[in-house]
């Protein structure tokens, strides 16, 4: 257990300087480096805690997708430093704020709900326990509808993006794929048959 | 195995406390594994240039060694004690790392992979959605290697590189879809199991276009010809790489190729069975020589990866490079619906029963 403890407070002795790292870096870039090694200390920290489902779709979808189109939009774009210092004195109290509710919530779940035994540990899940198929029981079961909604808000949300983005331009010129592929020899080069010519 | 070991040793290793025992048994485990995927990119360089030279009348490597073979140590010196060159207007600090991140998921991935009947690292329930959330952080070494660089050709690679594997890794994330259906199973060791008992169960045939889909999305992964226009080098000089030089580079080297095994590995798991022996149930040659065809084992698996690293040379050989249009065109248009589709006619399938897909997901 000891072992474990010493892990425990590694980790999240490293995600909390990557947090403060996410903040202060000078480097958007180094910024969004620093934010992937949050997510993926936290990653850790829930795999520590047997929610192991949980930590790999954390990994999955914010480092491996949303963070390398984030990572990708501000190296595309020279991100002025000095004006998103200047938000941060302004940003503070509210971002502080939040942080404070957060806390309180996690206070309140943890502590005053009761998922933590009187020695300060959690219920370890019994021997055999599958954290996702016991997530996936739940969620297409009892919480079906609300899943369902979710996934049609984010199939119209991919939709209205795509819409947006999307504009028709006149007299645009564009390769018609399909047309291209379909194309064989014999369409494009046509096989001459001459005599020989003389030399006259 | 017990005369092997002194008495001595095996007492003081009994006499050790559990959490160290299964430190230094684990930790020797992950040594063994990462050496042998390690040893397995160096030969399969060397193979690569057997492969293509014989593809193109050519002998290839033939002076160091007996039969060239040890091409690839001499190749990896030299590239050791090559000087490193860090431009002089990049980011030293992500242009040292970048390379690094790319080797790290490509050798932590096989943490989850069944290597033999009973041998895993780590036994994990959720290994299949392991193995996609570490293939999918391989880009982050790519993009900060063409964005540290500070060069307009290393820019365009990561970024063309970027916006392939992101396209790629959706197709290849259904087509898993369609095993993990199958399988019943995020545990890819279940996944072998559920495949074993001859060819005949091999995930290839109820999931033919979900195969086709994941290999060629794998190729494109692991920015393989013809999907190589990341490093482009007829446009874009080497791409992402282009600034790199001694052993920075040998890292992108050797985790492009550390790739490559673990995609054949992969695909070598999820549809042909892994370490299964396709020829299971062949009584008749127990107790001969060649009972070794029927059994399950490392040398099953290994056969499978030999083959599609052959292919991955083989189409380097033949096919010329994609178009990048066209990459996105196939990644987007053709794939993702292939395996929308594919789920949903393998789900009918699988409900009624009907033909090779009855009893899949049971």
């Amino acid at each position: 257990m000891l072992f474990h403890t010493i892990l425990f407070y590694l980790f999240s002795a490293v995600l909390i300087g990557a947090a403060l790292g996410v903040v202060f870096a000078r480097n958007p870039v180094h910024a969004v480096m620093f934010l992937v090694l949050t997510f993926f200390q936290s990653a850790i920290l829930w795999l520590m805690a047997e929610a192991e489902f949980l930590a790999i779709v954390l990994v999955l979808v914010y480092v491996g997708a949303v963070m390398v189109l984030f990572l990708f939009v501000i190296m595309m774009l020279e991100v002025n430093v000095e004006a998103v210092k200047r938000g941060l004195v302004r940003y503070a109290p509210l971002a502080g704020a939040i942080a404070v509710i957060m806390a309180a919530e996690l206070v309140q779940l943890i502590w005053l709900e009761g998922a933590v035994t009187a020695d300060g540990s959690f219920t370890p899940n019994p021997e055999g326990y599958d954290n996702t198929k016991a997530l996936g029981a739940v969620l297409y079961t009892e919480h079906v509808y609300a899943f369902e909604i979710a996934a049609v808000v984010l199939l119209l949300a991919i939709v209205a993006a795509i819409t947006l983005t999307m504009r028709k331009r006149p007299n645009l010129k564009v390769q018609n794929i399909s047309k291209q592929i379909a194309v064989r020899a014999k369409d494009r080069v046509r096989v001459v048959k001459m005599d020989v010519e003389s030399k006259s | 195995m017990k005369g092997l070991i002194p008495d001595f040793a095996l007492n003081i290793w009994a006499g050790l406390p559990p959490m160290v025992q299964y430190l230094v048994g684990t930790t020797t485990a992950i040594l063994i594994v990462t050496v042998g995927v390690i040893l397995t990119v160096a030969f399969s360089t060397y193979f690569e240039r057997k492969v293509i030279g014989s593809m193109q009348a050519r002998v290839g490597p033939n002076r160091v060694g007996p039969l060239g073979l040890g091409q690839p140590f001499a190749d990896v010196i030299k590239l050791l004690i090559k000087e490193i060159v860090v431009p002089a207007q990049s980011n030293k600090f992500l242009f040292i790392i970048a390379p690094l991140l790319t080797l790290i998921p490509a050798l932590a991935a096989w943490a989850v992979m069944p290597l033999f009947p009973g041998f895993v690292i780590a036994d994990i329930n959720a290994g299949l959605l392991y193995v996609l959330a570490l293939t999918s952080m391989g880009v982050y070494g790519v993009i900060l290697a063409g964005w540290a660089t500070n060069s307009k050709y290393a820019f365009l690679g990561a970024m063309r590189s970027a916006a392939q594997i992101v396209a790629y890794e959706i197709a290849m994330g259904f087509a898993l879809v369609g095993v993990l259906m199958a399988g019943g199973s995020l545990n890819l060791g279940d996944i072998v199991e559920k495949q074993s008992g001859g060819f005949l169960n091999w995930f290839l045939i109820p999931l033919f276009p979900l195969f086709l889909v994941y290999w060629i999305s794998g190729v494109a992964e692991t920015n393989r010809a013809p999907f190589d226009v990341a490093e482009g080098e007829s446009e874009i000089v080497a791409g992402f790489h282009v600034e790199y030089s001694g052993v920075a580079f040998a890292i992108f080297f050797l985790a492009e190729y550390a790739n490559m095994v673990l995609i054949s590995a992969l695909t070598a798991v999820f549809f042909l069975g892994g370490w299964a022996s396709p020829f299971e149930g062949w009584t008749f040659l127990q107790g001969t020589p060649l009972a070794f065809i029927a059994a399950p084992g490392f040398h099953w698996l290994f056969i499978k990866i030999a083959f599609f690293m052959y292919s991955f040379f083989w189409y380097r050989a033949t096919f010329p490079r994609y178009r990048y249009d066209q990459i996105m065109r196939l990644g987007w248009k053709v794939f993702i619906p292939v395996t929308i589709i594919w789920i949903a006619v393998e789900g009918v399938m699988a409900w009624m029963q009907v033909g090779p897909w009855a009893g899949l997901g049971t």
